[in-house]
């Protein structure tokens, strides 16, 4: 297995498995994350999984007075890091939820969708077809709160960034970005190409599970029309509570969070 | 009612620590800009370090006290008085009912901090009371305050009237400078950066864009370039990382950061020097200087030992009254 361990500050370190998006590194950084969300150490803030990588968060100076055998403390939480990636399970058991969205492609949620069309020398009928009859992997949370990087777009319909990103994106608008696909969660702006539009809430600011989607997840959009997307409320939203996979990623004691 | 905001200002938010462990679900991570001024004025006033406290941009409001109050600023100064009397940073100030505090200069620095001792009363939201301005969450009513606004103490203060005569020691506040030395450690992608870049990195004077703000700060100066092209996939990123962009300009990611970003990162500024970046304003210029691991990790746990024995001396019985230290641990 290669990897690359390496700080970003004296308070957090991460292990990179070789930055590209694919599968395999994927489930190596959820078994990973899972595995040490479980057997956690003294002075453990939190973990950020990402595409092909995984960061620890941790507490310098809880650290540095549990684990005194080490040079650094770095070197403590990358021994511990290094312990864990030896003691990996080989295959994750790990069922994914697949968690169908309901999209609205009309025009007036979807200003990009036609140029989408265009690139992929394509009607707008069939990019709607194409981009609901993939099964997308939620690699990552990152960007904004709750914003899920999902791919990969097949690449009959893949476009670019715009080249002027808009000031103002609504929330729930749908995008493609290269092979990728994703969901505003929130008034933001940005260079995605917006080609539809769901009523789901993606953040959720309220509940205790503040996104919707979760790493790992398995999505799957069908598309609505704009009457059924007005009567949001007849939409059956996901049970907000019932998924609790992402509290293993933070530390139970959190009595020494703070210190920068 | 405690405190009313008597005009709008710049951008004033309530601040503490942050939210450290929420950036799996891709919140920013939120906070002081400057923690050690908000750490080292808790501590002054006997509050817990991760206490909420207002983050005052200039110009800044003016605001009457509806109640007496014991607090203490930090950070930047922006020569605060209340009636004509003039406000030191660094020490606690008894203020009475009535009174107002005015901010009439930015003398130096960018982000004054104000905390009252036993705080604000604000509704946490993720286990922080930081204002999160993106999603409009978190501190009040996750925006700027504003002419108008009143927020509430967590308690009353007992005092009638008190004198503190003293002040926190020099060697413990941040030696802020309008073009301060930077210390920061290698990141992943400092050796990708060609070698007249890296020396230029370590030997230029790099000025902060008017195009800055809490979520980052861009910075001019000659572009840098890395040895060859990289493509790297976002992951998770750090209050103080320097990203290089694709124009060859750099960008330090600040306390509004997003969690992740897939620019190469250059480097990471250490947490003991964060401080000095974060007061800067636009058109400061800054340098930057590489030193190890070990060294910055031992001025953390420096700075920590420091400020244990501060909070030790502001335990020490005689400096609040017998009540106020009973009140102290009970929960506002």
């Amino acid at each position: 297995m290669n990897y690359r361990i390496f700080p970003i500050g004296e308070n957090a370190l991460t292990v990179d498995f070789g930055s590209e998006i694919s599968a395999e590194l994927n489930d190596r950084v959820l078994s990973l994350a899972e595995f040490i969300g479980k057997n956690s150490f003294t002075g453990f803030v939190e973990l950020v999984p990402a595409y092909s990588s995984l960061t620890v968060f941790y507490d310098l100076v809880q650290v540095r007075k549990t684990y005194r055998q080490f040079p650094n403390v770095f070197s403590a939480v990358k021994n511990f890091v290094e312990t864990a990636l030896e003691n990996l399970p080989k295959i994750s058991k790990r069922e994914p939820d697949l968690i169908k969205i309901p999209v609205c492609y009309e025009m007036e949620f979807a200003p990009d969708l036609e140029f989408v069309a265009r690139c992929a020398k394509l009607t707008t009928a069939e990019v709607i077809k194409i981009h609901t009859s993939t099964i997308y992997r939620v690699f990552m949370i990152g960007f904004l709160p709750a914003f899920a990087y999902m791919g990969e777009v097949d690449t009959r319909i893949t476009a670019p960034r715009r080249a002027n990103p808009r000031t103002k994106i609504e929330p729930g608008s749908v995008g493609i970005a290269g092979r990728q696909t994703g969901i505003y969660p929130l008034a933001s702006p940005g260079g995605w190409q917006i080609i539809g539009k769901t009523p789901l809430q993606m953040f959720r600011p309220e509940r205790k599970k503040i996104s919707f989607l979760k790493m790992g997840d398995m999505v799957n959009f069908f598309e609505i029309g704009s009457d059924e997307f007005k009567n949001k409320s007849k939409i059956e939203n996901r049970k907000s509570d019932e998924f609790t996979f992402p509290d293993k990623f933070t530390a139970d004691n959190r009595a020494g969070f703070g210190t920068r | 009612m405690s405190l009313l905001f008597l005009t709008n200002s710049l951008l004033t938010t309530v601040q503490d620590l942050g939210r450290g462990d929420f950036r799996h679900f891709g919140v920013n991570p939120n906070g002081a800009m400057d923690k050690k001024a908000v750490r080292l004025i808790n501590i002054l006033l006997g509050n817990d370090e991760n206490e909420a406290v207002l983050e005052i941009h200039f110009p800044a409001p003016k605001i009457l006290f509806e109640k007496n109050a014991l607090i203490a600023l930090g950070g930047a100064n922006f020569n605060a008085r209340i009636d004509n009397r003039k406000i030191e940073n660094w020490r606690p100030v008894f203020i009475e009912k009535g009174q107002t505090i005015k901010f009439s200069q930015k003398v130096s620095g960018n982000r004054l901090y104000l905390s009252v001792r036993r705080g604000f009363k604000i509704k946490s939201w993720l286990e922080s009371k930081s204002t999160n301005l993106k999603a409009k969450i978190g501190g009040f009513e996750g925006r700027n305050l504003r002419k108008d606004d009143r927020i509430l103490f967590n308690a009353k203060c007992k005092m009638q009237s008190a004198k503190f005569p003293f002040r926190m020691a020099n060697s413990l506040i941040p030696d802020y400078s309008v073009s301060p030395k930077i210390r920061v450690i290698a990141g992943a992608e400092w050796e990708k950066l060609n070698k007249k870049s890296e020396s230029e990195f370590l030997s230029q004077k790099f000025s902060v864009s008017l195009n800055s703000d809490r979520m980052g700060f861009r910075l001019r100066g000659s572009p840098l370039r890395l040895s060859r092209k990289l493509e790297l996939v976002s992951s998770a990123v750090n209050f103080g990382t320097i990203q290089l962009l694709p124009d060859g300009q750099m960008i330090m990611l600040m306390a509004d950061h997003q969690t992740t970003g897939g620019y190469p990162r250059i480097a990471h500024i250490i947490a003991e020097d964060l401080p000095l970046a974060a007061q800067l304003g636009a058109n400061d210029s800054l340098s930057f200087e590489i030193i190890s691991l070990d060294e910055a990790e031992n001025l953390v746990l420096k700075f920590d030992a420091n400020l244990n024995l501060l909070k030790t001396a502001i335990k020490f019985p005689t400096i609040f009254n017998a009540k106020a230290q009973r009140c102290k641990d009970a929960k506002c």
